[in-house]
């Protein structure tokens, strides 16, 4: 039952999709404005705002410039507190290794707390795959599991749902799994969570294994940090007896000042509080109190790629808070999946391309699944240059096709390139424009046009040519000037 | 004052009205405008669509023909931005130690129209009489990428006779973003129906914004759907004059004939007089 992103169309066509169904266009308005308006407030009443997004920039750009250094740091102390370190050079290692330390306890099932870098390596599939069942805690994730389907969203993986829906997948689906949705199950939203809460709360305490991600990771202490509003995280990080933490090498900060940063930072950015809920922290191994088999799996899957490319760099900032998300204007409109990967919207559009590489025609497709208008990086908290990151992996999608036939789009640029490099060489191509305008006379309006104008002009009206160009009129007007 | 108009390929091409009238407005306000014949593009179409070394010759070219002036002014807050912030960054992809020193050196004497009145200048009234309801669309790259901030609105509310709205979710973009509206078609048109929806929400007759390539979206959108409600670059609103002043039947977008006095005639303009104050409201006593 566990769906992957592999093999998604590139972002034209799904976002097209996407836009044909108006509930789900429903869904995300509603869903993206509520956040958007509950962090505006909480993120206005913080007078050194400005000042923390750079604190919190600093301190990303300090772990990544030293990398080597902290993960050391943190592998040591972690290992000096009773927990054990593996290292993943990609997905498949680090699935090996989770599926390994599943099996050495002999548990069927594990319970999980909601974690990108999970979601990232497709361990559930790799988990169902050695007949292991995962069960998602947080309740939008059990949402998106029960229901057979992907997460459209980073910190809200069932965003593209409503309430009635959701009442559907319970009572559907729930009783295949555990404890079944009471009959009477209205869409309320108290009566959903109950549902939801009974239903893991037999999970919770039957584990004897759970796996996690990381919010943060402390260098100088080796302790992690998981961020989450529900409680369920909680359960899952101190009933079971085996705890395996997949975290991905960036999650790193030095010290518990810089992470002080993070906790004003990210619980105002992400879900609009002021601070956040349920915060765990716990140090490899404390005797008789909590998980007693402590492994933590520090994952590479291309960030070291992403690492060594000096602009592109600025996204392993990324806390997954998901503000640009809920502020895009091309996410509002056509949700997560149409990015076709766990990481969607403007930080999808960036990260995805650099940890795949630009691979196939999805991830050369995601740098230009946006219109630059600059909402995603003014919300950022990490100061991430989404737009700049944007336009610099475009340069690279293109470098990547030249040498070949060139495209269509690619001669277009070349020849107006080529016009524009010189002003006699516009002026004539101008000249063109204006003998059309002349030849349209009185309409200023052209309506449908061919392809591949066609593109353009489906929906909207173009503008005629003018009869005389600007510097046609500045010649006649002021020419003698010159 | 000096000044050289950057007039934009696009604005050149396609939308001369407005180009003209930041001629006509800098003149009115005193400044001796050139338009230097050799300028083409920034080349933002080319660097935002990935082609990065196709717009390196025109970064070089854009240095080599403004680098000797104090002011340039550039009617788009978008070719602005690119000139601002994505230059320097072709010439260092470049690899071209000369380039990127000369871009330095140029960049912050390029100004966005609103930027140079009301910085430069240190004008907001501008003597402009524009008796129509107004609604202002703040285009993305002027709002985020050059901060322009309150300056357009600032102009637009010193204009005699103006009646301006409030543009619902103003900050949000309208789904133009160079070529993602042809390549993302779909979303763009969605993004601007609902840019469209608000512009006839305020009951304007004019949305107004600083750059003709978002107002080309926008209007579009307006014109299939027969709205009623015309698009107009904001150095045009400027422009108009209780003696020239704007009007739907003349204006260079809807009508390309030779009538129009202030914005399109094709009198000579004056030359400014030596000493006189660019800072003047007064500038209201149009060319004729």
């Amino acid at each position: 039952m566990s769906r992957t992103f592999v093999g998604m169309p590139k972002f034209p066509v799904a976002a097209k999709q996407a836009l044909a169904n108006p509930q789900l266009r429903r869904n995300l308005n509603h869903a993206t404005h509520t956040i958007r308006a509950k962090r505006g407030r909480v993120v206005g009443e913080v007078a050194d705002w400005e000042e923390l997004r750079h604190q919190g920039a600093e301190a990303k750009d300090r772990v990544l410039a030293h990398l080597d250094t902290y993960l050391l740091e943190l592998e040591e102390k972690l290992t000096a507190a009773g927990a054990t370190v593996h290292w993943a050079r990609d997905a498949a290692e680090a699935n090996r290794i989770v599926v390994s330390l599943v099996q050495a306890t002999g548990s069927e099932e594990v319970v999980k707390v909601k974690s990108m870098a999970t979601q990232e390596i497709d361990l559930n599939g790799a988990l169902e795959a050695a007949g292991i069942r995962a069960w998602e805690t947080d309740l939008a994730e059990l949402i998106v599991q029960l229901g057979d389907d992907l997460p459209s969203h980073i910190l809200v993986p069932a965003i593209h749902r409503n309430r009635s829906e959701v009442r559907e997948i319970f009572l559907r689906q729930m009783a295949g799994v555990g404890r079944a949705a009471p009959e009477d199950l209205t869409d309320e939203p108290s009566r959903l969570a109950e549902a939801a809460r009974l239903h893991l709360r037999e999970k919770f305490l039957r584990a004897k294994v759970a796996v996690s991600g990381a919010n943060f990771a402390v260098a100088e202490t080796g302790t992690l940090v998981v961020v989450e509003s529900e409680g369920n995280g909680r359960m899952c990080l101190t009933l079971p007896e085996t705890l395996i933490s997949v975290v991905g090498i960036e999650k790193l900060v030095p010290t518990w000042d810089d992470l002080s940063v993070f906790m004003r930072l990210l619980p105002r950015s992400s879900t609009g509080e002021r601070m956040n809920p349920y915060t765990s922290m716990w140090t490899g191994v404390t005797e008789g109190d909590g998980p007693q088999d402590v492994h933590v799996v520090l994952v590479d899957n291309g960030r070291t790629n992403v690492l060594a490319d000096v602009v592109g760099r600025q996204a392993l900032r990324c806390i997954r808070c998901s503000a640009c998300l809920n502020v895009c204007p091309v996410y509002e409109r056509v949700g997560g999946h149409a990015y076709g990967s766990v990481y969607p919207g403007p930080i999808g559009a960036v990260l995805v391309p650099q940890l795949k590489g630009l691979t196939g025609p999805l991830e050369q497709s995601l740098p230009y699944a946006s219109s630059l208008c600059g909402a995603c990086f003014d919300v950022c908290p990490v100061r991430i240059e989404i737009p700049e990151l944007l336009v610099h992996l475009r340069a690279a999608v293109v470098d990547q096709h030249r040498g070949g036939l060139p495209s269509g789009e690619a001669l277009a640029m070349r020849t107006m390139a080529w016009t524009f490099d010189r002003a006699p060489r516009l002026e004539k191509a101008q000249n063109l424009a204006t003998g059309v305008g002349r030849l349209l006379g009185d309409r200023h309006r052209l309506g449908r046009l061919p392809w591949p104008a066609s593109a353009w002009s489906t929906a909207r009206d173009a503008p005629a040519p003018p009869k005389q160009t600007f510097r046609q009129w500045w010649d006649e007007t002021h020419g003698e000037q010159r | 004052m000096k000044v050289a108009l950057f007039a934009t390929c696009f604005n050149d091409t396609m939308w001369p009205g407005t180009p003209r009238a930041v001629v006509v407005l800098l003149e009115r306000l005193g400044c001796e405008v050139e338009f230097p014949t050799a300028q083409t593009c920034c080349g933002q179409v080319f660097t935002n669509t990935g082609y990065a070394a196709e717009a390196v010759p025109l970064v070089r070219s854009f240095v080599d023909v403004f680098s000797s002036y104090d002011h340039v002014v550039v009617p788009s807050g978008s070719c602005t931005g690119s000139i601002r912030q994505q230059h320097r960054g072709l010439a260092e992809r470049a690899g071209d130690p000369g380039l990127e020193r000369a871009v330095t050196e140029v960049t912050p004497r390029v100004h966005e129209l609103s930027e140079f009145l009301v910085d430069v200048l240190g004008v907001t009234d501008v003597g402009a009489y524009f008796p129509h309801r107004v609604t202002y669309h703040p285009t993305c790259h002027s709002l985020r990428m050059i901060r322009v901030g309150e300056r357009p609105l600032q102009l637009l509310r010193a204009v005699r006779g103006i009646d301006l709205v409030e543009l619902p979710a103003a900050e949000e973009c309208c789904g133009f973003g160079g070529t993602f509206a042809m390549k993302n078609a779909d979303v763009s048109v969605a993004m601007g129906f609902d840019k469209a929806r608000h512009v006839k929400e305020t009951g304007a007759e004019v949305v107004v914004a600083g750059d003709n390539s978002c107002l080309a979206h926008i209007g579009g959108l307006l014109s299939r759907e027969r709205a009623g409600v015309q698009t107009l670059h904001l150095a045009e609103v400027l422009a108009s004059t209780e003696e020239h002043p704007w009007t739907p039947e003349h204006s260079p977008r809807t009508q390309r004939s030779e009538s129009n006095a202030a914005v399109h005639g094709r009198v000579r303009p004056r030359t400014p007089r030596s000493g006189e104050s660019v800072s003047a409201p007064g500038g209201a006593e149009a060319l004729s």
